[in-house]
């Protein structure tokens, strides 16, 4: 061994939240492993499902509830517009940062060759078809096709 | 840091082949390092992205990350990725002879 690790070539990565806070790490891990030249793909599950719902992907926001790393008392958390507040402010931020936009994010990770699924029990359980995803999901796959597409490579949950 | 030569000419490069000196740079040497990246040829859209990256360096101080590379080079991120397959914003900056961009997007 002369101590160098080997670098990694190919990652797929897990989106489970539908939370701003949840889907924007992995759509930067995805972005930049791209932009690394490294192989990549997002493979979209329960809440994760929102980041590509042409209905939701609009409308993604920071959970203000349930989440102690705002610093909001939860009863303050939970007062109608607060979630929208806070993405707001958040959005501002990262615009400023040079972060997009999630739809303009997802189109942009298309646009790098990153490969986009959608978890088919998932689907099936939210009663979703293929026409409610935006046009870069390729397709719906199983767990085991999900395995089969991960071979060779790293598998990041999120 | 280590000292390479390219096209006959020595050159200062860190442990990722990214130029310490982009002053250092010329056409000819974005060439060679082009084939030893395994671009053949280098086209009039590679020289695009690449002259735009210098600009960029020059007036920022850093390279472009892909997404402005996407809106303000003339060329879209689609193409970044076919003309620069290592991943346009590393690949393009080492041929283009300046450091790597800083930027996670």
């Amino acid at each position: 061994m002369d101590g160098t690790p080997e670098k990694i070539t190919k990652v797929s990565i897990i989106v489970s939240k539908g939370s701003l806070e949840g889907i924007y790490p992995a759509l930067i891990m995805a972005n930049g492993a791209r932009a690394e030249g490294m192989d990549a793909n997002l493979f979209f599950t329960f809440f994760g499902l929102d980041a590509v719902n042409k209905k939701r992907i609009e409308h993604i926001k920071v959970a203000t509830v349930g989440n102690p790393a705002m610093h909001i008392p939860t009863l303050i958390g939970g007062l109608p517009g607060m979630s929208g507040l806070a993405t707001h402010m958040m959005s501002k931020t990262m615009d400023k940062l040079d972060i997009p936009p999630i739809p303009e994010f997802i189109e942009m990770i298309g646009d790098t060759g990153c490969g986009m699924y959608a978890c088919k029990a998932s689907v099936d359980m939210f009663n979703l078809t293929k026409d409610d995803f935006v046009e870069q999901v390729q397709d719906i796959i199983t767990v085991g096709d999900f395995y089969d597409m991960a071979a060779g490579g790293q598998i990041i949950f999120t | 840091m280590t000292t390479a030569t390219y096209a006959g000419v020595p050159v200062e490069v860190n442990d990722e082949g990214f130029f310490v000196d982009p002053n250092q740079w010329t056409r000819d040497i974005a060439v060679e390092l082009a084939k030893a990246d395994g671009l053949d040829e280098l086209t009039e859209q590679h020289w695009t992205v690449l002259e735009f990256m210098r600009k960029e360096y020059f007036e920022k101080g850093t390279g472009p990350t892909v997404r402005v590379l996407g809106k303000t080079s003339g060329v879209s991120v689609k193409d970044l990725y076919l003309l620069f397959p290592k991943g346009p914003a590393k690949m393009a900056a080492r041929i283009a002879g300046i450091p790597k961009p800083k930027g996670c997007i």
